[in-house]
């Protein structure tokens, strides 16, 4: 059901300053300032309302999604720009759509759907990578599924999305989740913690990498307490460290898994580890 | 070699009496046993259609074969005609080894494995030909003739056993067999039914004009090849096409038929219980999971929910899905690793599920609850979390046995710890361990 969407265009009405290279150095996060948890774990639906952004700041999403109910939900959600801060400026339904409407508008954050006609969210990833590697203004992406597959999840990762949420998770949350991940941040779903603790399990391969395959023991437990559904501030009260240490352990983690060789991440076993 | 896939029916043999069941069964098929048989099976798929012990079969057939060879004759034509099949005589029981009381009188061990079964059976069968050509007196010239017939013979049953194991290696798991050694068995088959062939030539004192003859027969072969290769290839490319679709269409099938059991169920009565919305999350909910275990896990584990779950992330998700239909609350599992459940681990399971129905009522309305379950090395951790008020251990009055019991007592019983603490920014969180047995794998 590919209805062609093309890219919606600047909606008429935005002020014009909303380019992305006017706030590089006020990212005071609105997901770490107000301490807002982890996407998808419970209890980020505390009834704050994400106010748009510090200083009026907007942000641009692509969503990308072949089912145009979801994509419609999404939008009535998260679209009302001067409530959440959030501006969709295009959607795509398959993976050739997302390219061009992608390339064309240049949004910073997209919203990518894991399974997609045409090769899939990871497609859409590889033929995007070099406008995620842009050092001006990086295309950043947070894959959306209802999938349960632990070879989806992880294999979008590798492809280079920042984060990973399941699609029952409430406006709020994603509205947190796409500011988090705007500045750089990593979010990860307590399935997600759950699936890279399961793909680093420590085995009886030696790693190739020392420092690429194997987790510190500060990453487990982060990664353990996100699986265990809670939010980075409370990860960082329990741990004494700061917020922000928790997040770097999480883009931590995110980088490990993005460049790890390691032949149990590389070829993903559906099979759970029996120990 | 095509076999004709006809299935064949022998008129006139009486059906055993069907079984009283519900719906009629089909009419019997002969087919020719593809366990335990000794060269084609044939003996074994016959003893099994007429419910007869599969000694008086095969004695038969070797009474038959004294009567100037008919019994090979019909085995040959039973074995090209009818279709291998499972089954046979008590298919159910087999053991490595039987005795099997040769037709030569003498009780031998026969190993349950068709390359043994199979040379015991062409050895027999020597030993018969030569009891029959000792008791028939055939005419001087015809004895002559008799080596080359056997060659062809064994030859030919050669070839059609390779057939056979081609075709039961699709449905049996026979082990991986090198494909050098059907080639070889195969080529073995062919060049004892040229050597035999030659052999009549020869006899036939034509062996002069042998090379013409191969020639000439070379020839045909060729041009045969040539005509009817086309269409040989063209039938197989069908029938495997044809295989595929029938698959495929099986698979719709299967999926159209829970579609329509479980899904469309589930939207019927969402309709019908619109205004409720928690009537409505429930179902949705369960409707996913059911879908989701449908859809993601690999065949055969867990589908059918009668079974015991058997591994430690079964059972955390299959509590965790029965709290959730019985309160109403979301519980979001994440399980890492897995083992096998012990008693202990049965133990904190049970706990487990204490602590979920807990949280689900009494922190149900601080939003889902979160279930985390993992296996590091000996160690079983679980921990439900949920976001509602919390509460206070000490509180409880003592004659309230629900935590105190079921879930702190019955983890120190069987050697674990259960800790409750509440959660600083709101909410309970249990946390049990367990030892694991020792693996006894």
């Amino acid at each position: 059901m590919s209805d062609a969407n093309g890219p919606t265009g600047q909606t008429a009405g935005v002020p014009a300053h909303t380019g992305p290279n006017e706030q590089s150095d006020t990212a005071t996060g609105a997901g770490a300032a107000t301490g807002s948890p982890a996407a998808g774990g419970p209890g980020a639906a505390d009834g704050v309302e994400p106010s748009g952004a510090p200083g009026g700041r907007t942000v641009r999403v692509v969503l990308v999604d072949d089912h145009r109910m979801f994509r419609t939900g999404v939008q009535a959600e998260i679209g009302q720009t001067e409530r959440t801060g959030v501006q969709v400026v295009g959607e795509a339904a398959d993976v050739d759509q997302a390219v061009t409407v992608i390339t064309a508008a240049r949004p910073e954050v997209v919203l990518l759907d894991v399974h997609l006609p045409g090769g899939g969210g990871v497609e859409v990833l590889r033929r995007c990578a070099p406008l995620m590697g842009d050092a001006e203004r990086p295309v950043r992406f947070l894959a959306l599924s209802v999938s349960d597959a632990a070879e989806d999840v992880i294999g979008v990762i590798r492809g280079g999305a920042r984060g990973y949420v399941t699609k029952t998770i409430t406006g709020t949350d994603l509205v947190n989740s796409i500011f988090r991940v705007q500045e750089g941040d990593a979010v990860f779903s307590p399935r997600l913690a759950g699936f890279v603790l399961d793909a680093f399990a420590s085995t009886d391969a030696p790693p190739v990498d020392e420092d690429l395959d194997r987790l510190t023991q500060r990453e487990r437990e982060v990664l353990r307490l996100i699986a265990r559904g809670y939010a980075y501030k409370e990860i960082a009260k329990q741990l004494f460290i700061s917020v922000k240490t928790v997040e770097s352990h999480v883009s931590a983690v995110l980088r490990k898994l993005q460049l790890s060789n390691r032949h149990e991440l590389t070829r993903w076993a559906t099979a759970r580890r029996l120990v | 070699m095509l076999r004709p896939s006809g299935r064949v029916n022998i008129v006139g043999m009486p059906e055993a009496a069907a079984v009283p069941l519900d719906d009629p069964r089909p009419p019997r098929k002969l087919y020719r046993s593809s366990d335990g048989r000794w060269l084609g099976g044939v003996a074994r798929g016959l003893a099994g259609h007429l419910g007869l012990p599969v000694i008086w079969v095969r004695l038969v057939f070797v009474g038959l074969f004294m009567a100037d060879g008919l019994g090979a004759l019909l085995y040959a034509a039973f074995w090209f005609f009818v279709p291998l099949g499972v089954g046979g005589v008590d298919s159910e029981r087999a053991p490595a080894f039987t005795t099997e009381t040769a037709p030569d009188g003498r009780r031998r061990l026969v190993a349950r494995k068709p390359d043994r079964g199979q040379i015991v059976a062409l050895l027999l069968m020597v030993v018969v030909a030569m009891v029959f050509v000792g008791n028939v007196n055939l005419g001087g010239g015809a004895k002559a003739y008799l080596w080359p017939t056997v060659l062809v013979g064994a030859g030919v049953a050669l070839v059609w056993r390779q057939a056979d194991n081609a075709r039961r290696a699709r449905w049996v798991e026979v082990g991986r067999r090198r494909r050098t050694l059907t080639l070889l068995r195969s080529a073995a088959g062919v060049l004892l039914v040229t050597a035999g062939v030659t052999g009549i030539f020869v006899l036939q004192g034509s062996a002069a004009h042998l090379g013409s003859v191969l020639q000439a027969a070379l020839a045909v072969l060729v041009g045969t090849a040539l005509l009817a290769g086309p269409y040989l290839v063209r039938m197989t490319q069908d029938l495997s096409e044809e295989r595929l679709m029938r698959i495929r269409a099986q698979e719709r099938a299967e999926v159209a038929a829970h579609v329509h059991d479980s899904v469309l169920h589930t939207l019927t009565l969402i309709q019908r219980n619109a205004e409720n919305a928690n009537e409505v999350r429930r179902l949705a909910r369960a409707q996913e999971r059911d879908l989701r275990a449908w859809l993601y896990k690999p065949e055969g584990t867990g589908k059918d929910e009668a079974d015991e779950p058997a591994t430690l992330a079964e059972a955390v998700r299959r509590n965790a899905a029965e709290v959730e239909d019985k309160h109403g609350v979301p519980l979001e599992v994440v399980v890492v690793g897995d083992c096998p459940l012990d008693e202990g681990l049965t133990a904190q399971m049970q706990a487990a599920r204490e602590a979920m129905v807990n949280a689900a009522k009494y922190g149900g309305e601080g939003g889902a609850v979160q279930v985390y379950a993992e296996v590091e090395g000996k160690r079983v951790f679980v921990s439900v979390r949920d976001r509602g008020p919390g509460f206070d251990i000490d509180a409880i009055p003592a004659d309230r046995m629900g935590v105190r019991e079921s879930i702190i007592g019955r983890m120190e019983r069987n050697g674990g710890t259960a800790r409750l603490r509440a959660v600083p920014d709101g909410g309970t969180e249990v946390e049990l361990e367990m030892e694991r047995a020792e693996k006894t794998s």
